[in-house]
Parts: C-alpha cells; structure tokens; sequence
C-alpha cells in the first residue's frame, strides 16, 4: 500500500509549514541591514555554525538551561522537543531501511505502522519496534506533565503558568492529541496484526480481546493525522512557532547580531522564539509580591506577536533584569521591552487572522517632528578643573549620610575632587531613557558631557546606579567612569584609605542597576567585607533581588512597591544582620521604610571607619584616558 | 457698568463650566493617585527642573484639575522624570506617572501637536 | 469589692486612671517602663494654648496618683497580658506576675524617629533638631546652637512623621502645629530679635483657643508662616540649614538659610503598645495605635473583655483630651465590674 486518503490533512499541515517558514525566514532575511546580513552570512558559513549546532541540540532538543534551572519543567520541554525529534528520526529510518522503497514522502516515516502493519517479526525488527515505543513512551510522560502542568502548575515546580488565548488552546488541544493518538492508531493496528512492543503491542492485544481493532484503528490514524494537519496550520498564530524559528534566532545570534533599539528582524524573530515556558514569571517580583500577572516578558511577547496594544505592558515593569538574565532562550527581554516603549502608544488596529499570519510591522514614527529643546532653560554650565568628578546623582540628594560619606572619604583620600552636583545638578537622562523619551535625554546627556569634559577630569564617581549606567553605556567623556563602591575599592587596594574594621554584621542587597544591569557584582563584596563582618544571602550575585523603588516602572502603586520592599527585606534580614548594606540611594530609602534593620549604604559603613591615620597621598599619576587615547 | 471704574475681564476667571477636563479625566482613570494631591509643593520644592525654571509640579496638577491646560501644554515637557517628586509626594501621587500621562493625553486630545 | 485594676503605662492617662480608680476603691497596679512616671509631660516645658508650667500639670497627676491603693512599679513593662477565667496574667520582663481583674492600657505614643526622615538631615547637622529637643532647650533655658551662640533665623518644619505615606503614618497627629506655634512664641521670647519661619501643609487650630494663639503668633510675635512642605535640607560649610522648599502661594521655589531647623515630629503608637499588641491579642487599626471597639460609643472599649484604654495609645490626644478619656475608662472599668457582680 502506497497512498491512503488519511495522511492529506497531515501533508496539507507539514507542506504548508514548511513554505511558510521558508518565506518567512527570507523576508526576515531580507530585511536585516547590510551589515547585519554579512554577519549572517559568515556566521553561517563559518565557524559559529558548528556552534549554532551545537546550541540547537543542547538548547532546542535538550533544553539545558531549562533543565538547570527546573527540573521537572525541563524534562517536560525535553520530553517533548527531544523525543519527537527522535521520533521523526527513528520512523525517517525505519521507513528507509524497511519499506520497500527508499526516500520516502515524510507521511510514510510518519505513519510508518499503518503501511507497514506486519512490521515486527523478525528480531530486528522486534528491537527497532521496542526502541518506537520507547520513544514514544518518553514524549507521552512529558505530555502527562504539560498537561498536568495546565490544571495545576506547581507540578512542574512553578508558581505560575502562562494564559493561553483561543487560537493557542486549539493548537494545545491538537498537541496534545498527536501522540495519544498515534498510541491508540499503532497499539490497535499491532492488535490485529499481532506486532509491535512493550507498548504498542501490549496495548494493542489488550485492546483487541473486546473491541473491533480493525474499524477503530483506521480512526485513530485519521485523527492522528488531522491532529498533526491542525497543528501545522495553526502553528504561526501560537506560542508553538518558537520551534522552528528558536533555529533561525540560534544562528542569527552565533553569528553576532544585537537587538538594536528598534523593531527589526532580529528583535521580531525574538519575540517568536518564546516558547511561554513561564520561567520569567517565576522570576518576576511583581508577579511573586506583588500580584502583578498580566505583563512579564512572556506575556509582553505574546503581545506583541498578537499586535496588541503593549504601552501599558512594557511600561509596568521594574527593569530589574532579573527574567532577562534566566531566560533559558536567551532573548533580550529588556533590550525588546524598550523598544516597546520608545515606540510609544500603538494605534490599536484591528487584527485578522490574516494579519496573524503575515504580520506587517507596525513602524511608528520613529523619526519625530523636530521639536524645540525641551530643556533649552538650561542655565550657562558651570565647571572647575579637577582630577576626579563626584557626581552624586538626583536621589542622593535626599540620602544627604550617603554624599557626606562621599565628601569625607574623598577628602580622606586628599582627591582633588569637585563636586558637580553640590547645589542640585542636572538630571543624567536614565530616568528619561527608561520612560522611552530618549531625544529628550540626549539633550541633558549632551549637557552633562560638556561639564565633565570640560573639567578635565580623569574620573567620574557616582553614588547612583541609574547615573552609572547611563555614564558609562551612553556618555562619551573621556573619563573614566566608577561608581563609588568601584572607587572606594580602589582606594583601599592602593593604601589611600585606611579603614578600621567594625566587627557588625552586614548583608548586602545589590542594586539591580549596579549588578544586572553594569555587572558590578564584585567590588562592593570587597569593600564591605574589609570594613565589616559580611553575611553571604543566596541573592548576593545575579540572583540578587529588586528592592521595588526602580525607576524602571512607571506605572505601579506605592502599595505594590511597598509589598515588594517588605518581602526583600524579609529575605535579606532572615539572618538578623545589624546592617542591611545597599550601594544605591534609591535602594536605601525603599529598603529603610521597610524594615526596622539598620539600612546603610556602603560609602556610608566606610567612612564611619575611616582610620584617623591616613598615609599623605602617594603621588602616582593615574593615566588620563584621554592621554592614553592620545598615545595609542 | 462702566460708570463705577470696573469690569470683569472675562478671560480672568476659571471657566470651570466651559473647559476642557479631559486631560485631567484621562490620568485620574489611569492613575488614581492623581486624586489624592494637597497641593503641598514638597514636589516642586526639590525639583531638579525647577531650580532653573518655571516649572511647578504642583501648579501643573492644580491647572489641569481645573481645565486650565495652556501652561500644563507647554510645559510639561520641562520635566526630567529623575523622579525626586515621587520619593517625597507624602499623599503616594505617582508623580512621574502623571506626568508621563499627561504628555500622553495631550498628544490624544490635541489636535495639534505636542 | 476587693477588685484589682492594672494599669499598664504611668504617663498622663495611666495616672489619672489610677487615681480615679483608686478614689472608687479599687486596688491598682500601675506599671511604667520608665524610672519614674510621668510620660510625655516630664519633657516638655509648657503646655499650650495657655502656656501653663507642664509642672503644674504633672505635680496634679503625681497628687492624684499618689494613694495607698495604688502600688506604682516604674522599670517594669508588660512582656505577655493572658486571660485566665475571668481575670488576666500579666508577666513582666523581670517575669513576675501580676493578677488583675481588669487592664487599663495607657501604653501611649512616641514620638515620630525624626532620623528617619533622612532628607531633613536630622542624626546628620548639627543644627537640626526635634520638638522635643527644642523642649529641652526651653527647659535648660539656653538656646544655642552648635557654635556656642543664639540662632538668628529658625526654622519650623511642620507635618514630620504625620500625614506622610512614606514613612506609613497617614493620619495627621494633629497636635503639632499647635506644638510648632507655642514654640515659636517661645523662641521670641528668648530671643526677641530672632526670626521664626513655619513651613506648613495645612494649619490645623482645630483645639480650643488653638486659633488665637495661631493669631497671637503672628500678631505679636510676628513668627512669619509659609505654606510649603520642606523638601530637603542641606548643610553648608559655616554649619547653616539650608531649605528647600516650594512657596506654594507664591508658587515659587524658595531657599533660605537657617540657623537651627525644628522638626515638628509626630505621635506614634508606642514601642511598648506595638509590643503589648502582639502578645496580646489586642487589636490596632492601620494607624497601628490601638482599635477601640466603636469609634462613638466604645473609644475606650477593646477587643478583649476587661481591657480598656485610656489617652494616646488609640490615637493623637492633647492632655485634655487624654485625662478626660482616661476618666471615661475609668467609668467603662466600674460598669464592668458592676455588671460582672450582677
């Protein structure tokens, strides 16, 4: 037998995938810029395509990352992923080396028991039948899980599970069919003809003592095939897309391709690389303290693949980074979620399952009209000549312990230092970044940048995170940019600043703008346990917990925030240190409002052990990085 | 009328029956805490903006509570969103919010741009 | 009867408790974690409006309270208050155990931390001071500030601790402008040539002869008021305060420099009610000061039969307002007991 009505619906589903997925991927492809396409190409073409080999298995197949963050959830992805693929694998053979032909139509591997029902007699045959089963036994445990997971998601381990919209649920519901269907169609075709194996076979001779195999089985091979067709067809309008096109964002991303920050290829084949796996929901404080669970990354992907209106959605979230950093897919969340919001409002158009399949990209006015400055009251910039700048930063203002902790190490140290913001300065531009308005921050960035440019100076200290990042991603100032725990480091390791050593308690709460966000993990450890007796928490590194001030999100209530600072601090706290040590004025006033523990910022625990016995000032010229420029 | 010296000038009066709240509607939906302002400046008072110029959160709140949405128009977009106001709002108002939204619904309602 | 009455706390409320119960003979108990009883009114100088020596007022209480009925034990606080049949237990942190038929909390309020709010610079200048330092002041009788001389322009900070979501206190303590008048007018009194600034959200002269004295303050001691919450304060080198602050009826940012700033801190539940709270059952409202059962007809009532409050331990009280509700407990103990008879 060589044709059989049946397997139309499933080639139907597979050619039209595979179509679309060609097209689609060319019109990604043609849209990258030039740059961005030579990448490509030599990525493909050289050595990062090995490597993207070996990320599709590990990663597409096994689902590694998954599996070390949540086992159970990870086998579930594995089961399935890893096990159909074998499955396609294995059957793709077995038609080979069995049928009679070679180079089969796919619908003879797929349905390979229902053309070949005899299949099974010989011991080859018998142990090539047991290895089927036994694949198919590995995905129907993962299913058991996916399935287990819908009505109850702390079976996989996890807090929450994602929401599902119709199309999605149609495609879940044809999912799941697929391979209890195949069961039922081989296990009843084995009952008639006496084969198949542990599974199969057992199920099938069972099945046969009392029902009419013959008529049944032919049932179950149409349904299987249907369920396979409905799947493919449905398969760009849900979450589902993320297994073919996860390939295409693993060799985009090997061959070095960035976000950018706008909506481009790179940034939508992203978006379709979610699988909702619901990790990032998990690692959302938001959605743990806050009850916030309508707008984590997964969510916010969903819908922009859906064309939703995502404003709200991208501008309810702290930019902690703390999902971006476990994404097991690796997608630039936060990158993506500021493109949202510099896109601004979108225009709600009505979507159509048509849309759903060939999406036109919305391309909002990136482009604005020129408008005038909107910081054109500026006063003339004041400057003075100095070796290292201390830029406090807007909040520090309001945490005056921490800038006078400032004022005296600096003058311990004998820096010659200015103060620029003494008198209240001119915002950095982050906050505004953040708020997606960044031709406004440019202007203050602009202003700025001529003050410290214009000081001379070689190094720029900041109190504050937020100012820290955005000196040190979007200035261009020719100094050196620390933020003061970096600097206070420094200090100490080349003898500038003696400290006595306080024999309190300290835990310390990393500033996600600090950590996450600049990868400054290692120099406030440092400081702090010179000066203090440093208490290890299991959020000390990339782990560490968002303190729920962030400017990042502009939308949630103080009530929200509160909630958040009350569980982190309870965390942070558990081991009753005397100080609770952060190394960001925002964090500390959050934190300190919420705990009756002593909060303090590190500059803070180090000026008040600053030694009376300072070493006078050794006078070794720290290279100017302009100079250094000027060398090379 | 004219005989005792004085008139009303028209203009000078809040015209609360004729002026367009929508402005206001649009962020106290969006972001209730809009509501609870007391007008006691401790907003404008620490604002990096307004050190330098006319720029008064506190104004701003008042007038658009009042349909009065000239100033507001043009001068939001003086705020640098550092978000000081919002640390010290002792009434909880989501400060940078409402500034955030406001922009927002100037740019829906107007005809003209922002 | 033979009833035994603990009263937990011996400030003002807790000592006209005593005293009133001890006149309709019952024994009591009174408790105070202090070395001596007073409260509050051991700190301050005078009282407003009329500005009367608080020494007068606490010489009354100690009068009243002093009774052989009474057995008052100072250095003691209430660590467990647990109900046995129809009496409680009440276990000390020295872990003695005292027996009574009925409680009266009178547990108080403390003063607002002021160090908590960091941006005023209290803990952090020298120059930046309390209410209740200020009373120190008034009673040592030198105003000096950290250079050894009087202070030129001062500073009040009205509203520090009170009606402020970010330090968790809604509610207004409604005592503290009236505070920050009489201080004013004192301030004028040692220091004539001086000028006081008030910074406030609100005037609230909601007292019996508050608004005259408001009136007093600027008609005869010309203290100058400004309406505008202070943002943050900052030092300079010669050891100056200096505000921030929006003038909101001239809707203009204002900074001036000031010798000595005076924060008006607030009322708070107090340490020992928080604590008594948690062990005991007693419930508190979102203020955390402790919910009386009807806020009309049952201010003095609690959730546990037999324990009643009296004064700042529900909510702000003047010292008016906190002897006449620590008599109406009074009242509230007796119709227990004599319902309890019947």
């Amino acid at each position: 037998m060589h044709f059989d009505p049946f397997v139309i619906p499933f080639n139907i589903g597979l050619y039209f995938i595979l179509i679309y997925t060609v097209v689609r991927c060319i019109t990604w492809f043609r849209d990258l810029s030039r740059p961005d396409k030579l990448r490509l190409q030599r990525g493909f073409f050289g050595r990062a395509f090995g490597q993207s080999l070996k990320e599709i298995f590990m990663e597409s197949l096994l689902h590694r990352r998954i599996l070390k963050t949540n086992l159970r959830l990870g086998y579930m992805h594995m089961s399935l992923a890893f096990g159909w693929f074998l499955l396609i694998l294995f059957g793709t053979i077995e038609a080979d080396i069995f049928s009679q032909s070679h180079l089969n139509a796919p619908y003879k591997a797929i349905f390979f028991k229902f053309f070949n029902p005899t299949h099974g007699q010989t011991e080859f045959e018998r142990a090539y039948s047991f290895m089927m089963d036994f694949i198919l036994a590995f995905i129907l445990s993962g299913l058991l899980l996916a399935v287990l997971k819908r009505f109850s998601s702390r079976v996989v381990g996890m807090k929450k599970t994602t929401r599902l919209k119709l199309t999605d649920k149609i495609a879940l519901t044809s999912l799941w069919m697929i391979f209890p269907s195949r069961l039922l169609a081989e296990s009843f075709t084995s009952g008639v003809y006496g084969t198949g194996s542990f599974l199969t076979g057992t199920l099938g001779s069972w099945l046969n003592t009392f029902l009419p195999s013959d008529h049944l089985a032919y049932v179950f091979w149409w349904l299987y095939s249907i369920s396979l067709g409905t799947f493919f067809i449905l398969l760009p309008l849900t979450r589902y897309m993320h297994i073919p096109i996860e390939l295409f964002l693993i060799f985009m991303r090997n061959s070095g391709i960035k976000t950018g920050d706008k909506t481009g290829t790179f940034s939508e084949v992203q978006t379709y690389s979610c699988s909702s796996c619901g990790i990032c929901i998990d690692k959302c404080q938001l959605s743990s303290s806050a009850g916030i669970n309508s707008v984590q990354s997964s969510y916010l992907m969903k819908a922009i693949r859906n064309d939703d209106d995502v404003f709200n959605i991208a501008h309810n979230c702290l930019m902690c980074g703390r999902c971006d950093q476990s994404c097991p897919v690796g997608i630039e969340l936060m990158p993506i979620r500021m493109i949202q919001r510099r896109e601004g409002e979108g225009n709600g158009d009505m979507r159509t399952i048509w849309r759903g399949y060939f999406r036109e990209r919305q391309n909002p006015a990136l482009v604005r009209v020129p408008e005038e400055p909107s910081f054109g009251y500026l006063p003339e910039k004041k400057f003075r000549q100095a070796d290292v700048l201390y830029f406090a930063g807007c909040m520090t203002h309001l945490t005056p312990l921490i800038k006078n902790a400032m004022v005296k190490i600096f003058t311990a140290a004998k820096e010659n230092f200015y103060f620029v913001d003494e008198d209240g300065g001119v915002c950095c531009g982050r906050p505004l970044m953040l708020a997606g308005q960044d031709r406004e921050a440019r202007e203050l960035i602009n202003y700025n940048s001529e003050i410290i440019w214009k000081s001379g100076a070689h190094t720029l200290v900041t109190s504050c995170p937020i100012c820290y990042k955005i000196f040190k991603e979007s200035y261009h100032i020719g100094a050196e940019v620390l933020h003061h725990t970096q600097y206070i480091k420094r200090l100490i390791d080349d003898g500038s600043l003696r400290l006595n050593y306080s024999h309190r308690k300290v835990v310390y709460h990393n500033p996600c703008e600090l950590g996450r966000g600049s990868g400054v993990y290692n120099e406030p450890l440092d400081v702090l346990s010179f000066v203090a007796e440093l208490q290890n928490t299991q959020f000390d590194g990339p782990n560490s917990l968002c303190c729920g001030g962030s400017l990042g999100n502009i939308k949630i209530d103080t009530v929200s925030r509160n909630k958040i600072a009350a569980d982190v601090t309870a965390e942070l706290t558990a081991c009753n240190p005397d100080v609770l040590a952060t190394a960001c004025p925002l964090c500390k006033r959050t934190l300190a409002n919420a705990t009756d523990c002593q909060v303090a910022d590190i500059a803070e625990i180090v000026a008040g052990e600053i030694s009376l016995i300072q070493r006078k000032k050794s006078r070794i010229s720290v290279l100017n990085i302009r100079e250094l420029a000027e060398i090379s | 009328m004219d005989k005792f010296g004085f008139t009303i000038s028209k203009g000078r009066q809040i015209n609360y029956d004729q002026n367009d709240r929508r402005i206001y509607n649009y962020i106290i939906e969006n972001e209730p805490s809009f509501r609870n302002c007391i007008a006691c400046g401790g907003c404008s008072g620490s604002c990096s903006a307004g050190n330098f110029t006319r720029f008064s959160l506190r104004e701003l709140n008042i007038l658009i509570n009042r349909g009065e949405n000239d100033l507001p128009r043009t001068n939001l977009k003086k705020c640098m969103l550092c978000g000081k106001c919002t640390l010290i709002c002792p009434r909880g108002v989501n400060t940078r919010n409402v500034v955030f939204l406001a922009k927002q619904a100037f740019k829906r309602f107007d005809s003209y741009a922002f | 009867m033979g009833k035994h009455v603990v009263v937990i706390g011996a400030g003002v409320a807790g000592m006209e408790a005593a005293g009133r119960l001890s006149r309709n003979g019952l024994e009591v108990t009174l408790l105070e974690k202090e070395s001596v009883a007073g409260g509050h009114i051991n700190d301050w100088f005078r009282l407003f409006p009329d500005r009367r020596d608080s020494n007068e007022v606490r010489e009354y209480l100690i009068n009243l309270s002093s009774d052989p009925k009474i057995q008052l034990k100072t250095g003691a606080s209430v660590d467990k208050l647990t109900r046995h049949g129809s009496s409680y237990l009440l276990t000390t942190d020295a872990g003695e155990n005292i027996n009574a038929d009925a409680v009266v909390v009178a547990t108080g309020f403390s003063l607002f931390r002021s160090s908590r709010k960091e941006e005023y610079g209290y803990g952090i200048y020298e120059n930046v001071i309390s209410s209740a330092d200020l009373e120190k002041l008034f009673i040592s009788g030198e105003i000096v500030i950290s250079s050894g001389k009087a202070p030129q322009r001062i500073g009040i900070v009205h509203c520090v601790g009170s009606r402020d979501e970010k330090v968790g206190n809604l509610y207004c303590s409604k005592l503290c402008c009236v505070t920050a008048v009489k201080q004013a007018i004192e301030i004028k009194e040692h220091l004539p040539d001086s000028e006081v600034f008030c910074f406030y959200m609100d005037m609230r002269m909601g007292g019996a002869l508050y608004e005259e004295l408001y009136r007093e303050a600027q008609e005869k001691w010309g203290v100058n008021f400004i309406r505008g919450k202070v943002s943050e304060a900052s030092e300079t080198i010669d050891g100056k305060i200096v505000v921030k602050v929006e003038d909101t009826l001239a809707g203009r940012p204002l900074k001036m420099d000031i010798d000595m700033l005076v924060l008006m801190a607030g009322m708070e539940m107090s340490e020992g009610g928080s604590k008594l709270a948690a062990t005991s059952g007693l419930k508190t409202g979102e203020n955390r000061f402790f919910a009386s059962a009807d806020h009309h007809f049952g201010s003095n009532i609690s959730n546990l039969e037999g324990v009643f409050f009296a004064g700042t331990c529900i909510a702000p009280m003047n010292v008016t307002e906190t002897i006449s509700h620590a008599r109406a407990a009074v009242t509230e103990v007796m119709e227990y007991f004599s319902n309890n008879n019947r």
